[in-house]
């Protein structure tokens, strides 16, 4: 299911005009540089489908990404789009949403460049429950480098700098961002277009940390390295193996190479904002004399 | 005299840091000539020891390090130790007497006492030793002008501590006055 | 235009050069300020966290330098001015998002306040060991500017000019303080807001569509947007087209690197800043910069009693440097002096400048306090001879 997934392109490689995907997308920036089979592209059709059910004025969304191939998502949304350093996509979105309050903020990006590179910003926003919504697709692997070891990958996987297997043990990311403080944390795989799609949906119209991991085949490196198959063949395997278990602890929702894949919305709790913090505290200290910075959201 | 080297130096809490900024502020923004203020900085600022650098000038300030000063203030026995051997030949030194005993001092050096201490706990606030030490400095040496001195010291106490403050000022600067009329400074 | 009343703290202060750069800051329209406390330059910050909300605006310490230069850059494309401040260990970790301001023309300001290096080296003393750094200091080729304050005066005036300069260039501009400027204490004169020159912003008169995010105007620096207003722009650290649009290949690499490069290169005049004292008949020019400069005007004054016939040429804007000027200088003397607290920098630059026309003596020093004045007078004597 996944190559028909961002099917966008025609028999001319033009652009479908009646793909519902297109008017969120740089029609002139297709076609993509994901493999066939890609994961990304589906998370791409569910974001877009999402956008469109919750935010009515897409002048007021903005998306971030580090670097990747989930990295190149930015690019290809018609929105204000940033497509920053390796690992830095988070700092850069606070800034901006701090600076400009009423617009929304959108962190897409994959499991390396979010948890490795850039794990020590994940974890400082989500502690203050930056009002930012992170979309981490988790192919266990570095892509756009060709295969190395993530901090995602599951014991026993081969990648090229773990050649012999992994004997790492994975960083479990709705656990991290529990623990961290996040308000939202929800977990699906590619094979999930409608939960994610409504669960992105939902998370556009909260408030707060917001994370979502999916889970995506990288056909081209992971899955061929370890004799997985294909995507569609891993896409049968995330429908085999997964448990949609809503509100589960996430100390339970670690993953490997088998075993169950537990997927859902794990947290939903409300957290005022860092910017809600700062305003409510400064007014308590100050009074009158504070200048509130960026104030009410805008409704969509 | 165009330019004076002035060294502070004391321990943690004792306000030698705000000693420097109400001289240099009297000189640079009230009498308006120039001066900088130097502080240490690191360990040496957090720890027990503590000093500060003020020079001031008719002329622009180059080189804002004090190497050779000509008014030492000490409010500690190990700032005496510590920088005296820097002292100008000619230089002042101004020591809390009972804290401090000169020794050693060379010839041309005048040296002059306080016990601010216990005027500071007579005052009912020993914190305000350091503001005692400034009056003691511009009574004796006159290096900013009294007027200035007192503005200074307004700007820099906090709120509602004024009067107290002047009143220390008052009682250094008077005490430092009666030293320098008096037909010679009272030996170590 | 002029700076908004709001943050300008009008008057006469005794102030040490770390408080005079946040006054400068907050009078040049600064509202967000993204920052990580490094010896000697976090006093900045700490009076930024405590003015702002008064003023209106944000700090945010972050938990890392590279979240806070990107940080900063975000809040940039949000429409505000804003800054980040360090000193060298920290400028270091900044060094990724230098090039990405640079490459994507964020109007950044950094303010470095210098201390002994390398490593950790000396936090709490001098240096003017980043000059080079601060140029070079990230991949690739790129133009940056850097002013150099020698009093906390300067530290307020130079600050200003950083953000005019950064969103007149769209390129990262640098402070470049050290730590005796930043930790002196001494008078500074904040004029009325209504004598603060302040540039703003250069909105496009442009509509959505109409518009190209990295298209150059006349001087060779693109318009700007920000964000939420309808451009829907795409900014990427790739090489881009005008669109913004990655472009990988050698002839869009070209035309983006050298257009930035050339920005600045062929500014000419206005990035040109040495503040000349009775160079033009003298035998020797002395160079220098930031607090050496003040201290190598007492060596000056003490050659001069001597009688010999002393220049002295201090670079306000180090960066992009003053070749031509140099050179000038350079046709008119016997012989250039150049003391820094380094072991040799911005006299390669010099050196480069004069092409071996007359004798270059560095005057260095590894750091840790200033120059005994008396060194840079036997340099001058010597050089004299």
């Amino acid at each position: 299911m996944s190559t028909d997934t961002l099917d966008t392109l025609g028999p001319e490689g033009l652009p479908h005009m009646d793909n519902p995907s297109l008017p969120y997308l740089r029609g002139e920036r297709i076609p993509h540089i994901w493999c066939p089979g890609c994961g990304i592209g589906t998370t791409v059709n569910c974001f877009t489908r999402a956008l469109g059910e919750a935010v009515s004025d897409l002048d007021k969304v903005a998306i971030v990404s580090g670097i990747g191939c989930t990295g190149r998502v930015a690019g290809y949304m018609n929105l204000d789009s940033f497509h920053t350093t390796h690992g830095r996509a988070i700092p850069f979105a606070a800034g901006l949403k701090l600076a400009r309050p009423e617009m929304k903020v959108v962190v897409y990006s994959g499991d390396g460049d979010l948890f490795a590179i850039g794990g020590n910003h994940f974890v400082h926003a989500a502690r203050r429950n930056m009002d930012l919504m992170v979309v981490c697709v988790n192919n266990f692997t570095y892509g756009m480098t060709g295969g190395q070891l993530a901090p995602t990958t599951p014991e026993g996987a081969s990648q090229t700098t773990m050649p012999f297997g992994n004997f790492e043990k994975p960083m479990s990311l709705p656990f991290l961002a529990d623990a961290a403080g996040a308000s939202f944390v929800a977990r699906w795989t590619v094979f999930h277009v409608r939960q994610l799609t409504r669960t992105l949906r939902e998370a556009l119209g909260k408030q707060g940390f917001r994370f979502i991991e999916i889970l995506a085949p990288c056909p081209t490196l992971f899955l061929r390295r370890n004799r997985l198959g294909d995507g569609v063949d891993m896409v049968r395997v995330y429908k085999e193996r997964s448990k949609i278990r809503d509100g589960a602890d996430t100390k339970d929702v670690d993953l490997g190479m088998d075993g169950d894949i537990i997927v859902g919305k794990f947290v939903d709790r409300e957290r005022p904002t860092w910017l809600q913090s700062m305003n409510a505290h400064y007014q308590q200290v100050f009074g009158e004399r504070y200048r509130p910075w960026g104030g009410v959201r805008e409704q969509d | 005299m165009s330019k004076t080297e002035i060294r502070i130096g004391g321990l943690g809490g004792q306000g030698v840091i705000l000693s420097g900024m109400i001289l240099g502020r009297a000189a640079s923004i009230h009498d308006g000539r120039h001066a900088t203020l130097i502080q240490a900085f690191g360990p040496e600022a957090r720890g027990s020891a503590c000093s500060a650098q003020v020079t001031v000038s008719d002329v622009p300030i180059g080189y804002p390090y004090v190497r050779q000063p000509g008014i030492l203030i000490v409010m500690s026995r190990d700032a005496y130790t510590q920088f005296v051997p820097q002292i100008h030949p000619e230089g002042i030194l101004l020591y809390e007497q009972d804290l401090v005993q000169p020794e050693n001092l060379p010839a041309g050096v005048r040296a002059f006492g306080i016990p601010a201490t216990r005027m500071a706990e007579q005052l009912g606030r020993r914190l305000v030793l350091n503001i005692i030490m400034v009056g003691f400095c511009t009574g004796v040496t006159q290096v900013v002008s009294e007027a200035s001195a007192r503005q200074a010291v307004i700007d820099s106490v906090p709120r509602g501590t004024q009067k107290l403050n002047l009143d220390a000022f008052q009682a250094g600067f008077e005490f430092g006055r009666n030293l320098v009329v008096a037909p010679s400074p009272v030996a170590p | 235009m002029t700076a908004d009343p709001l943050g300008v703290l009008t008057g006469v202060h005794f102030i040490d050069g770390d408080h005079a750069a946040c006054e400068g800051a907050l009078a040049a329209g600064c509202r967000f300020v993204a920052g990580y406390p490094i010896t000697p330059s976090t006093e900045i910050v700490e009076r930024f966290a405590s003015r702002i909300p008064l003023v209106g605006g944000v700090f945010i310490q972050m938990e890392d330098e590279l979240a806070a230069s990107i940080a900063v850059q975000g809040a940039i494309w949000g429409g505000q001015k804003s800054m980040t401040v360090t000193s060298g260990p920290g400028l270091s970790l900044m060094m990724e998002h230098i090039g990405l301001a640079a490459f994507t023309e964020v109007p950044l300001v950094i303010i470095d306040v210098q201390r002994g290096g390398p490593s950790t080296g000396l936090p709490t003393l001098p240096a003017q060991a980043d000059m080079m750094q601060v140029k070079w200091g990230s991949h690739g080729d790129y133009e940056i500017i850097a002013l150099c304050p020698s009093s906390p005066q300067e530290c307020f005036d130079l600050t200003v000019r950083a953000f005019n300069l950064a969103e007149q260039w769209r390129t990262p501009v640098f402070v470049m303080m050290d730590e005796v400027v930043g930790h002196m204490t001494e008078r500074v004169q904040i004029p009325a807001p209504e004598a603060i020159e302040v540039v703003e912003r250069r909105w496009t008169g442009l509509k959505p569509g109409d518009y190209r995010p990295f298209q150059p105007a006349e001087d060779l620096v693109p318009d700007m947007v920000r964000v939420g207003d309808g451009y829907r722009i795409h900014v990427t650290g790739l090489t881009h087209d005008e669109r913004g649009y990655p472009a990988m290949n050698p002839a869009a690499q070209d035309k983006l690197v050298r257009r930035l490069a050339t920005k600045i290169r062929d500014a000419g005049d206005a990035l040109v800043d040495v503040r000349e004292e009775a160079c033009e008949d003298a035998d020797v020019i002395v160079v220098s910069y930031g607090i050496t400069s003040r201290v190598a005007q007492a060596a000056v004054e003490q050659a001069r009693a001597q009688g010999v016939r002393v220049g002295h040429a201090r670079l306000v804007i180090a960066w992009p440097f003053p070749s031509q000027r140099m050179a000038e200088l350079a046709a008119r003397t016997k012989a250039f002096v150049v003391p820094e607290l380094n072991l040799g920098q911005m006299s390669r630059e010099v050196e480069r400048a004069v092409a071996g026309r007359v004798p270059v003596r560095l005057i260095d020093h590894a750091g840790g306090t200033v120059h005994e004045p008396d060194r840079i007078l036997a340099g001058i004597l010597e050089a004299a001879r």
